[in-house]
């Protein structure tokens, strides 16, 4: 066994500080790294600085429970269970953080260059647009630490002298991912869509990783093409079944409707929200706990149909 | 009364506008009924994508975001954000790209970002997503917008996505190499955008409005002077909307009875 297996507690504690730039792994209402999320709120970090693509569940639970200072994103939603993150909108709104705006693509782009070390990436995506002129990072945050001196900057395309985006590529202090699969050596297996999973940790100081299920050596190694990331790396693993409730791991469970029902009354709502978080991420020291208050009868309702990746008929109202 | 509702007229008539071998990269709601419907009746060759990376899914189940597991099913590729919106900007792809919006202008450009100004924003959106990447590389998008003054706006409170920027050749000229908006499809009527001036004007009205209705519902004055009837949905695309792409009305909401 590689020796990055580890408890979530160990994870969050030796490889995430306060402040630190942190890129969440997963899409929306998909693989979104819950249990690791729900340590770091227990450990009370803060500060902290996320850069994501399309973020949903993770975001907003670590808004909402006050571990966020600054956001670069895409698009921040939980699909039809909060078309908008009510924490981030309210955030948002309060200023109670900073945010800075780009596309999918551009945050994408930005992974990939930091995975690729290129010095910056181009793209006409954006061009003429707020997101290419509004900065939203506050003048007295910019140059410091982490925070780049310019969002982005509009160049002329050296070969052509036609306008285009330059962007700065992302080296995050962590990366956090869930993925299906992790082998005994530290193989790293992503079934279904890998999203920007494996350039947001190819681009990452450090690696966090929970699994639904830990592979021998030699079964990983059977079929590599189906592998992602290699053991070097990765920082930790921590086996984690279940690792991305309420949202859903393909061929593993689908999201849970029930539970981000519950989450969507609670999200609206201050007090509603502290009495979520004191409910469902402050008293559980490990999954298991976790699950038990989930319960059977909502685990098995959303368990996925190996096949189609979902669970088919679910009642998702 | 109307034998169908707002929502399977706009999904029609946004289907009718896709041809045989487009690829479309869809949203969720509406687009994904557009997409599918068009398939089933009259472009079988289409093929519809998602940001996220699923191409070409079964689609045996509606997908309520981007990201659901059932855009991975039955799929001819799973991949991720990087390969998936390189697609839009392919050359060799006729890329139709569906999007919604909280604010478009008359040139088509979109605001999904935000309400007020950066500065004091009084309501916020989700934000971009693959949105404005979409509205830069593809090759035409097609908008779905609810009809309403305060959505169809003389300025952008944030300009999120870019159409025809401010008419003529602006387009080509910011830098975009192809692509603009080719329909807005509203719950009154089809909206296109004239050849030399790229202004919005009406192109088509459904049987329960009026062009003076449409025009007053917009907020900036809109060319009603093209405008004609829409065709009335045809009984076998009601039946393939209804029975063969949404039958849990999942995204179509309540049939015609309970809506009138």
């Amino acid at each position: 066994m590689a020796d990055t297996f580890m408890s979530t507690a160990e994870a969050v504690q030796r490889y995430i500080r306060d402040g630190d730039q942190i890129a969440l792994g997963g899409f929306t209402v998909s693989r979104n790294p819950m249990s690791i999320t729900r340590e770091i709120i227990r450990q009370k970090k803060k500060d902290l600085y996320l850069v994501v693509h399309s973020q949903g569940q993770a975001l907003e639970l670590l808004i909402g429970a006050g571990c966020v200072r600054r956001i670069e994103l895409a698009y921040g939603g939980v699909a039809r269970f909060a078309p908008t993150g009510y924490r981030f909108k309210k955030a948002f709104k309060e200023k109670t953080i900073e945010v800075e705006d780009y596309t999918n693509y551009q945050m994408t782009l930005r992974f990939l260059a930091g995975a690729m070390g290129l010095p910056f990436i181009a793209t006409t995506a954006g061009l003429g647009t707020d997101i290419t002129r509004i900065s939203g990072f506050p003048k007295e945050s910019r140059g410091k630490g982490k925070v780049p001196a310019h969002k982005l900057k509009i160049i002329k395309d050296p070969f052509d002298d036609s306008d285009v985006v330059a962007l700065q590529p992302l080296h995050p202090d962590v990366t956090i991912l869930h993925t299906q699969y992790a082998g005994e050596d530290g193989t790293i297996r992503i079934e279904g869509l890998s999203f920007a999973d494996i350039e947001q940790a190819r681009a990452a100081r450090h690696v966090l990783i929970s699994c639904e299920k830990v592979l021998p050596t030699e079964e990983i190694r059977r079929d590599p093409s189906k592998n992602c990331l290699p053991p070097f790396l990765v920082d930790a693993i921590i086996p984690t079944p279940l690792g991305a409730h309420p949202t859903a791991c393909y061929r593993f469970y689908d999201y849970d409707p029930v539970h981000l029902n519950l989450f969507k009354k609670a999200a609206q709502d201050d007090g509603l929200f502290r009495r979520y978080l004191d409910e469902w991420v402050y008293p559980f020291e490990t999954q298991g706990e976790y699950l038990e208050k989930v319960g059977r009868e909502d685990l098995l309702r959303i368990q996925a149909d190996p096949v189609r990746g979902y669970a088919p008929g679910l009642d998702r109202r | 009364m109307r034998p169908y509702t707002e929502n399977e007229i706009m999904a029609l008539c946004a289907g009718r506008l896709v041809q045989n071998g487009d690829i479309l990269f869809a949203g969720t709601g509406l687009s994904m009924l557009a997409a599918t419907v068009a398939k089933r009746i009259h472009a079988p060759e289409a093929v519809v994508f998602f940001e996220t990376g699923g191409i070409d899914p079964s689609l045996d189940e509606l997908p309520l975001a981007v990201g659901d597991s059932r855009v991975m099913t039955g799929a001819s590729l799973n991949t991720g954000l990087a390969e998936a919106l390189s697609f839009l900007g392919h050359p060799r792809l006729r890329v139709i790209a569906f999007l919604g919006a909280a604010q478009i202008d008359r040139y088509g450009n979109l605001n999904s970002t935000q309400l007020g100004s950066y500065e004091n924003p009084i309501e916020r959106f989700p934000g971009s997503g693959g949105a404005c990447d979409a509205a830069s590389l593809a090759s035409g998008v097609i908008v779905f917008m609810k009809n309403e003054v305060k959505r169809f706006v003389r300025k952008l409170d944030y300009f999120t996505s870019p159409g025809w920027i401010s008419g003529g050749d602006s387009r080509a000229k910011a830098g975009f190499r192809r692509g603009g908006p080719v329909a807005v499809v509203t719950d009154l009527g089809v909206m296109k955008f004239d050849e030399t001036t790229r202004e919005m004007y009406l192109s088509e009205y459904y049987s329960s409005t009026t062009p003076e209705a449409v025009a007053a519902a917009t907020g900036f004055d809109l060319d009603i002077s093209r405008a004609r009837p829409a065709a009335e949905p045809t009984e076998r695309e009601l039946a393939v909307l209804r029975t063969q792409v949404d039958p849990q009305r999942l995204i179509l909401g309540p049939p015609p009875q309970d809506v009138l």
